[in-house]
């Protein structure tokens, strides 16, 4: 078997007295796409920030992150050593499209220089015809080459992003949160030119998002985290079918909108009869970072829960397909 | 878990000591700070008198406790004139539409263009010198720069959807005023005031020196160095004490500003 | 068009067009011109759930705006209740401010910080003069399911799903009959978005509301609501209800909307993402 791309193990994060993420272990094999989902406060930024070591001053990572081909832990290697792996073997594309490029470049300049910094075109012309050869790939015209950011909208922006991302063929692109600002048409040609792009070089992909569809599309591996914990994880087919944990369960049927389309002749609820189907919901409400429960950190919200989620439940299943969960859900009809 | 900032601390311990010494200054002195003694002229610094005394024999560090009664007069009502007028005309500016507002802006422009000092000088000439005067002349001078800071705060409240649902619920435009949009400049208006405090210390400072300021015998820093000025080689120390005053004045004011500015804006406590 | 409308509209929009102008550029040319809604037309009845859906820049926010006359339309009859608002001065819109409530987007800027809940509540109330009772405030937050005591606390206190709670607490403050929700979810957890929906849709239907629900997301709008209108560039390309418009779309531009939402049923039934791109060409 290969070795992995991405080892991380029992990665830590905390700011001051607070744990923001606990115990999160996590590997992506060569050309394997692997989905990383999450609420607000669920730490999976936080988790993709750690391996790039990108975390704030005062937010501390402990752990081991390893990435193949390079023969020192991440976690705690200095920001030369990191800045010669960051855009070469380890790439990112972030959220936010409007402040990843540098406003005064031109857009040919900023796909070239990313090149030029590894060494990986030996010159500044050959830098510049394969910076035109990336426009081309994510489906842009060669004129924008001498264009500035600001003539760009954001779904354009985000492509040259991704097009600077996968400059130097790196070994695993991160993409945090992608797509979260774009509409649902721009939404679909990014997410495709992704997976094009991740497929064409061999790359591995760790996606993080919020959207259960999006991951669902897009990779073939999920893990769910909730509250700074791998709460469940395995094939995506697997795990939203037949999920274990009662909050992938319950974030999942939350998200059902089509199992709840409207019917028609609505009655007065307050008659007691509605029509209306409601959509499953979650109690509560997330907590804000550092106030989830002690032992399984979505007690506080499961309907489920008895005296023994006060302990932290144990993984059951193998490393990479398992889940964390006193009373697993789907036990009988598995 | 919030941390008090060093520079709010610093800032209101210096400030708080200037108004300490003015509040004390009210009830005792070392000696009276207008007492004229020929025969103790130009002493130097002694346990009698701990900054010595001037070329009347006035002890110099009652008049300096003395003197910081004027500079809290001047911040006070260069403030409130640069307040009482600025802020409503930024927020005016923010809330009416294109043209009532590029005038008042544009006019804002025009003044912030005119020098203070000149400014005080002609109201000096027109109504007299005193300390009064100058201040007005300085508060008026400061208006712009309230004005333009006031403006931009209150462009984004109005912006918020917080002040379209107070639209959509029927509020006119002047209770919205009122109610949401000077709430949340407060802490500019703070921190713009600490800022123009310090300037007028240093404007009052500057008027005295030149002779339009604080008419003798009040004591004022400014005058103090005015005063100083003939003796500046024989001894500097007359010009050194209220000089320092002066500058940790200031420094005070401004430490307090920045203090306040982190203390209430969540977007700058982010950031760090 | 019709003078007097059918007394069943609860909102009648008649090619309304909003043109916004830009700074100008030159001192000689004219400053350019947005085209914000370029004739626009729909009508809402009495108690129906309606919906409109587009993405960025489609002009459903600037539509919203002038149903609410809280912007004024270039040219263009907009109708509430059959009373024509277009033209009406401020004073003379009240039956609009106390009928027609808005829900906004973003639970951080639609509260303001310095107000405690129970004022942002009674602000409505205490803008049309009625009196602001403890007791109706309290009824308010019972109904959209806060505790009591959340009266004295201030936005920052609470989190994004309850901060909407609060918004909608507001906007029924005054017993609308129209209740104009912008995006209310969009910016919310999964996990809370389903409750904010249950919610919106239990008061739509205990105090029969007319809802005008505005998203980027067809899937949440064709849950909320009974009929659609899609937007795209200022214009309405496609009306029609919603089950019928998310099947079968028929505009070109309605179809690569809905070929383009990734559903979790069409990824595991073996979706990729070149079939989101499946029907033509992307903007």
């Amino acid at each position: 078997m290969t070795p992995d791309v991405l080892t991380v193990q029992g990665l830590n994060v905390s700011v001051r007295d607070t744990q923001l993420v606990s115990d999160v272990d996590l590997t992506v094999g060569p050309g394997e796409r692997v989905g990383l989902i999450g609420e607000s406060g669920s730490g999976k930024s936080l988790t993709a920030l750690s391996i790039l070591g990108l975390l704030p001053d005062d937010v501390v990572p402990s752990g081991s992150v390893r990435l193949t081909g390079i023969d020192h832990d991440l976690i705690g290697a200095d920001e030369r050593a990191l800045s010669r792996i960051r855009g070469r073997d380890l790439a990112m594309v972030f959220q936010e499209p409007m402040t990843a490029l540098n406003p005064t470049m031109r857009i040919g300049d900023q796909i070239a220089e990313s090149m030029l910094i590894h060494h990986t075109q030996p010159t500044r012309t050959a830098a510049r015809a394969a910076a035109a050869d990336l426009l081309d790939r994510v489906q842009l015209p060669a004129d924008l080459l001498r264009a500035y950011p600001h003539q760009l909208s954001g779904g354009q922006r985000q492509r040259i992003v991704l097009a600077i991302a996968l400059a130097n063929d790196p070994a695993l692109l991160i993409c945090d949160e992608p797509t979260t600002a774009l509409d649902v048409t721009v939404q679909a040609l990014v997410l495709d030119l992704i997976v094009q792009g991740v497929l064409a070089r061999s790359s591995a992909l760790l996606f993080i998002t919020h959207d259960l569809a999006v991951v669902a599309t897009v990779c073939e591996r999920v893990l769910v985290m909730y509250g700074g914990r791998v709460v469940e994880s395995g094939p995506v087919h697997e795990v939203f079918t037949n999920p274990r944990h009662r909050y992938t369960q319950g974030l999942l049927a939350a998200s059902n909108l089509e199992a709840a389309a409207p019917a028609s002749g609505r009655t007065n609820l307050q008659a007691g009869t509605a029509s209306r189907p409601r959509l499953t919901t979650i109690p509560g409400t997330v907590p804000a970072a550092g106030h989830f429960p002690s032992g399984c950190v979505f007690r506080n919200r499961c309907t489920h829960a008895t005296d023994l989620c006060a302990t932290t439940p144990a993984w059951s299943g193998t490393p990479t397909t398992g889940y964390a969960c006193h009373h697993p859900a789907g036990a009988s009809h598995a | 878990m919030r941390r008090l900032n060093p520079s709010l601390v610093a800032g209101g311990v210096i400030v708080g000591v200037i108004a300490l010494m003015a509040l004390l200054s009210f009830v005792w002195t070392p000696y009276d700070a207008t007492l004229v003694n020929p025969s103790g002229r130009l002493a130097m610094p002694s346990w009698e008198h701990w900054f010595g005394t001037d070329k009347f024999g006035r002890d110099v560090f009652s008049q300096i406790m003395v003197g910081s009664r004027t500079t809290l007069f001047v911040g006070v009502v260069a403030v409130g004139v640069a307040a009482v007028i600025g802020v409503p005309l930024g927020v005016l500016a923010a809330m009416t539409p294109r043209w009532p507002s590029e005038l008042i802006m544009r006019t804002n422009d025009l003044m912030l263009a005119f020098p203070a000092l000149l400014l005080a000088i002609m109201f000096g000439a027109v109504f007299g010198a005193s300390t009064l005067t100058a201040m007005v002349a300085i508060g008026i001078a400061s208006v712009p720069s309230f004005a333009r800071v006031i403006r931009s705060g209150a462009l984004q409240v109005m912006r918020t959807e917080y002040v379209l649902a107070a639209r959509a619920a029927g509020r006119k435009p002047f209770p919205i005023a009122a109610r949401h949009v000077l709430p949340n400049v407060t802490s500019l208006i703070t921190v713009q005031a600490s800022v123009s405090f310090a300037i007028a210390v240093l404007a009052e400072a500057a008027l005295s020196f030149l002779g339009y300021g604080t008419p003798p015998p009040t004591p004022s820093w400014g005058r103090m160095l005015q005063e100083s000025q003939e003796f500046l080689f024989s001894a500097p120390r007359l010009a050194v004490f209220p000089g320092i005053a002066i500058a940790v004045a200031v420094l005070g004011f401004n430490l307090l500003g920045d203090g306040l500015r982190d203390r209430f804006d969540p977007k700058l406590e982010d950031r760090r | 068009m019709p003078e007097s409308p059918t007394p069943a509209a609860a909102v009648q929009v008649i090619d309304v067009v909003r043109d916004y102008p830009r700074p100008r550029t030159s001192l000689l040319r004219p400053a350019p011109v947005v085209h914000a809604l370029r004739g626009v037309s729909l009508e809402v009845k009495q108690g129906e759930r309606f919906g409109i859906v587009g993405e960025s820049g489609c002009g459903k926010s600037t539509l919203l705006r002038l149903i609410a006359a809280l912007d004024r339309p270039t040219s263009g009859q907009i109708l509430v209740e059959g009373n024509e608002i277009t033209d009406l001065p401020e004073r003379r819109l009240r039956f609009l401010r106390e009928n027609l409530q808005l829900v906004f987007q973003d639970p951080m800027s639609s509260l303001d910080p310095r107000m405690r809940v129970r004022d942002i509540i009674a602000e409505p109330l205490v803008v049309q003069g009625h009196p602001a009772s403890r007791e109706r405030v309290l009824e308010l937050l019972d109904a959209v399911g806060l505790s009591s005591d959340a009266g004295d606390r201030y936005p920052h206190q609470f989190s994004g799903g309850q901060r909407q709670r609060i918004s909608i607490a507001r906007a029924l403050a005054p017993r609308p009959r129209i209740l104009i929700a912008d995006e209310p979810v969009s910016a919310l957890d999964v996990s809370v978005r389903a409750q904010v929906l249950n919610l919106i849709s239990d008061l739509v239907d205990e105090l029969n509301l007319t809802l005008i629900f505005v998203s980027h997301d067809l899937s949440v709008v064709k849950h909320v609501c009974d009929r659609v209108a899609v937007m795209n560039a200022g214009q309405i390309v496609e009306t029609g209800p919603t089950g019928d418009v998310y099947a079968a779309p028929q505009h070109p531009y309605t179809q690569r909307l809905v070929s383009a939402i990734p559903t979790l049923e069409r990824a595991l039934s073996g979706a990729t993402t070149a079939d989101l791109l499946a029907k033509g060409e992307t903007a």
